[in-house]
């Protein structure tokens, strides 16, 4: 119980002003530092989803999930386990590549259903969606050819379709 | 404002400003007093005021902090919303400190700011502060109102979010522009607010495991927050006790929420508790929580609270389940539905033979009450909980409420006050303010006009709001102030002289105290003094014979602490206690 690990949160919000910094408030105010963070639109304009990633123990993801379902702009907040789940996330990384190397790296790039979306002269740039575990194996494969920059979007994650039969956002059980 | 009068409002349309559209949804939410202090980016509102005919009061502070904490008063002692304005910058983060006080304490509040007007928002304008980015972690919501049209809709939502669930405050900040602007009015109706809900479902399953938890239990306890009082559910708590006979145990903010004077009653539990109630906590075997929140002055070290128990949780806020301790069996929801449930539960599930089985702990629960009371010895000097008592029996039979700052003198006065009803003791809990006293006095009495309203202050919280005594006078507003004087940071003094070697540092405020009686006289108060317990009761009969406006400086011993005490991070039922001799006096209780 007491022991940290990762926790995958998707808050689903209305969109209003003020309601990332409500969210994210509540990590800070209780120490929890924040992995990765995704904000974008759902399928109604007026509902946004912000996807979290933490490490913190379960009993602290517990208080943080109640927390964040007291806020009144979060409609409501669901913990993804990854056994039922589709996580992604996009990368782009800008890679040294020199003419010898590029075949090498545009190869290892297919393993990893990287595209090249330019090039210069000394470098490539490739565009990832994978899992994040993917990428970051990607990135160190790519390491030693020196990396010049790398961005990342931070995760977005879905119940998988088979599992949540059809239903959108299954309800957590906060009543214990 | 009658229910006829009260639809009118509701159903009211028409072009107005959006200043005018605040007074109206005030009206139709039911206000009919605020506090507050009139500013540049709120003067919209405040001409409207004037201009408009209304139903609502509009009290004139001297300081906004005093109109936050007046609202708190008038919410805590009639169950109402209270409402506060004040205008941006300064004027609004001067409303943090009570904003604070109500998130902590779940006091229904509503403040509304004016802000810059939109175009200089960002701007770093004149008093130009992010009052919504500032409360934000304090407040239960918060509104940057968008559109003058938006003005009602945000105002409703205020008002529901502020007084259901979990009462908390809520903040509305509305820029100047928005104030003048005109649009067509209407109240609205519904509330679409898809992301709140204090609706929980029945769960048979939990009450029947909670009424198996207290027919296995043979040291039951019954432990109660402020929770109660703000469900209005004391009458169904009392019904509950009586059917378990459970001793009752009162935090600070529940007191009066069963009465003190009930048989079963163990009163104060935590820091500085009583003996007998952290004792019965500590040996108990099932610990029924209701609407309270395990906060560190209750339970002292946490793992070491109630070792033995098992815990069966009540509240209307699910975040509270499990945060401190790990509840057995929750009970979610609207304790005037879920105690009646539990109650039946129990009455069904063999409960004559649990009464039997639990006679042995009521006899030791007496026990150790009857050995261990509050209690404190006389001495030359002025002793403050004699006072305390003297008011109490003074009163006693008439409506009384009781108020205090932050400090010993609220201790002493949890610990010697008998108060057997609710929203009758309002005191500062979570936040600890110094200062609170004086203007939730004020608002109580304003909400309260019959009843004879007492500030229990000390010298230094005092200090910290008296400026109040201002409004007390312009308002006749007859709150008696009993300051009880001892010329200390009383409480940080008790620390420092137990756990800092008697460094007394930066805690004496002898020689810069001003007189009390000159300064309660300045502002037109009655002033009052006595400083031996033969002037004690006569200044109580005159301060309460004259319903004005008044402040007794009573000159206390400035060397009484407060006892019993569980030193920080100790186990709640290892207080520390002073040697007694043959002279001490009990409790009144």
């Amino acid at each position: 119980m007491a022991t940290p690990g990762h926790h995958t949160l998707s808050v689903l919000v209305e969109n209003r002003p003020g309601v990332l910094s409500r969210v994210c408030g509540l990590f800070s105010r209780r120490g929890f530092n924040i992995e990765s963070l995704a904000v974008g639109p759902t399928e109604r304009t007026d509902r946004s989803v912000i996807t979290i990633r933490v490490d913190c123990t379960r009993h602290s993801v517990e208080q943080v999930v109640k927390q964040l379902d007291k806020l009144i702009d979060v409609i409501d907040v669901l913990e993804v386990e990854p056994d039922s789940a589709i996580e992604r996330e996009l990368l782009l990384i800008k890679v040294r590549a020199e003419a010898e190397h590029r075949l090498e790296i545009m190869r290892m790039a297919e393993v990893f259903n990287a595209r090249v979306v330019d090039a210069g002269a000394t470098t490539l740039l490739l565009e990832c969606v994978e899992h994040p575990d993917r990428l970051a194996a990607l990135e160190e494969l790519l390491s030693p050819y020196e990396i010049v920059e790398a961005v990342r979007t931070g995760r977005v994650a879905m119940t998988r379709a088979s599992i949540a039969n059809e239903a959108a956002r299954p309800k957590l059980n906060i009543l214990g | 404002m009658s229910e006829s009068a009260l639809d009118k409002a509701r159903k009211r349309t028409g072009r107005m400003t959006g200043a005018e559209a605040i007074i109206r949804s005030l009206e139709a939410e039911d206000v009919t007093i605020c506090w507050g202090i009139p500013g540049g980016a709120i003067l919209p509102l405040y001409d409207a005021f004037m201009r408009c005919d209304h139903t609502i009061q509009h009290v004139l502070v001297r300081h906004e902090q005093g109109a936050g904490h007046m609202a708190q008063g008038y919410a805590r002692a009639t169950g109402k919303v209270g409402v506060c304005i004040a205008t941006s910058g300064p004027g609004a983060t001067n409303l943090v400190t009570p904003i604070a006080d109500a998130f902590l304490d779940s006091t229904p509040l509503v403040a509304i700011t004016g802000q810059v007007p939109t175009h200089l928002i960002g701007t770093d304008a004149f008093q130009e502060a992010d009052i919504t980015g500032i409360v934000m972690p304090i407040v239960k919501h918060s509104f940057l109102v968008q559109t003058v049209e938006d003005i009602p809709r945000a105002l409703h939502e205020a008002f529901h979010i502020a007084s259901t669930g979990r009462p908390g405050p809520v903040l509305v900040d509305v820029p100047k522009d928005l104030q003048q602007a005109e649009f067509d009015f209407s109240y609205p109706e519904a509330i679409e607010l898809p992301g709140y809900s204090t609706e929980f479902p029945d769960v048979p399953a939990s009450i029947a495991a909670a009424a198996t938890l207290i027919a296995q239990s043979k040291r039951p306890v019954i432990y109660v927050g402020g929770g109660v009082i703000n469900a209005e559910a004391s009458e169904d708590l009392i019904l509950f006790a009586e059917t378990l006979q459970a001793p009752v145990t009162t935090t600070l903010l529940a007191k009066g929420a069963f009465p003190d004077s009930h048989p079963l009653s163990v009163q104060m539990p935590g820091m500085h508790g009583s003996k007998y109630a952290n004792w019965t906590i500590h040996r108990s075997d099932l610990l029924i929580t209701i609407g309270a929140r395990f906060d560190d002055r209750v339970t002292g070290k946490l793992d070491a609270f109630a070792p033995g128990a098992k815990v069966i949780h009540f509240d209307i806020d699910p975040a509270e389940i499990s945060k401190n301790r790990r509840a057995d069996v929750t009970l979610l929801g609207d304790l005037k539905r879920t105690l009646p449930a539990l109650r039946e539960a129990v009455v069904e599930t063999r409960n004559a033979e649990r009464l039997a089985d639990q006679r042995d702990w009521l006899t030791d629960v007496q026990g150790w009450r009857k050995e261990n009371p509050f209690r404190y010895m006389k001495g030359e000097k002025l002793k403050p909980q004699y006072i305390i008592e003297q008011f109490d029996r003074a009163l006693k039979g008439k409506d009384a409420i009781w108020v205090t700052g932050v400090g010993q003198h609220q201790m002493w006065a949890a610990q010697f006050l008998s108060i057997d009803g609710p929203r009758r003791w309002l005191t500062s809990g979570g936040l600890g303010t110094m200062g609170f006293g004086a203007p939730a006095a004020i608002g109580a009495q304003q909400g309260c006009p019959d009843a004879y309203v007492v500030n229990f202050d000390g010298d230094g919280c005092f200090q910290m709001t008296s400026q109040e005594l201002a409004t007390a006078i312009c308002y006749d507003v007859p709150v008696i102030h009993a300051v009880m004087n001892n010329g200390w940071l009383g409480m940080v003094r008790q620390w420092q002289e137990l756990f800092h070697d008697e460094r007394f540092s930066e805690t004496n405020l002898f020689g810069t105290i001003p007189d009390f009686v000159k300064l309660a006289e300045a502002y037109g108060c009655l002033g009052l003094r006595a400083e031996t317990e033969a002037e004690v009761d006569a200044v109580i009969e005159q301060a309460i014979a004259e319903r004005r406006p008044t402040v007794i400086d009573f000159r206390i011993d400035h060397d009484e602490k407060v006892y019993p005490m569980v030193p920080a991070g100790a186990a709640s039922h290892e207080m520390i206690d002073q040697v007694w001799d043959n002279e001490w006096v009990e409790e009144g209780v």
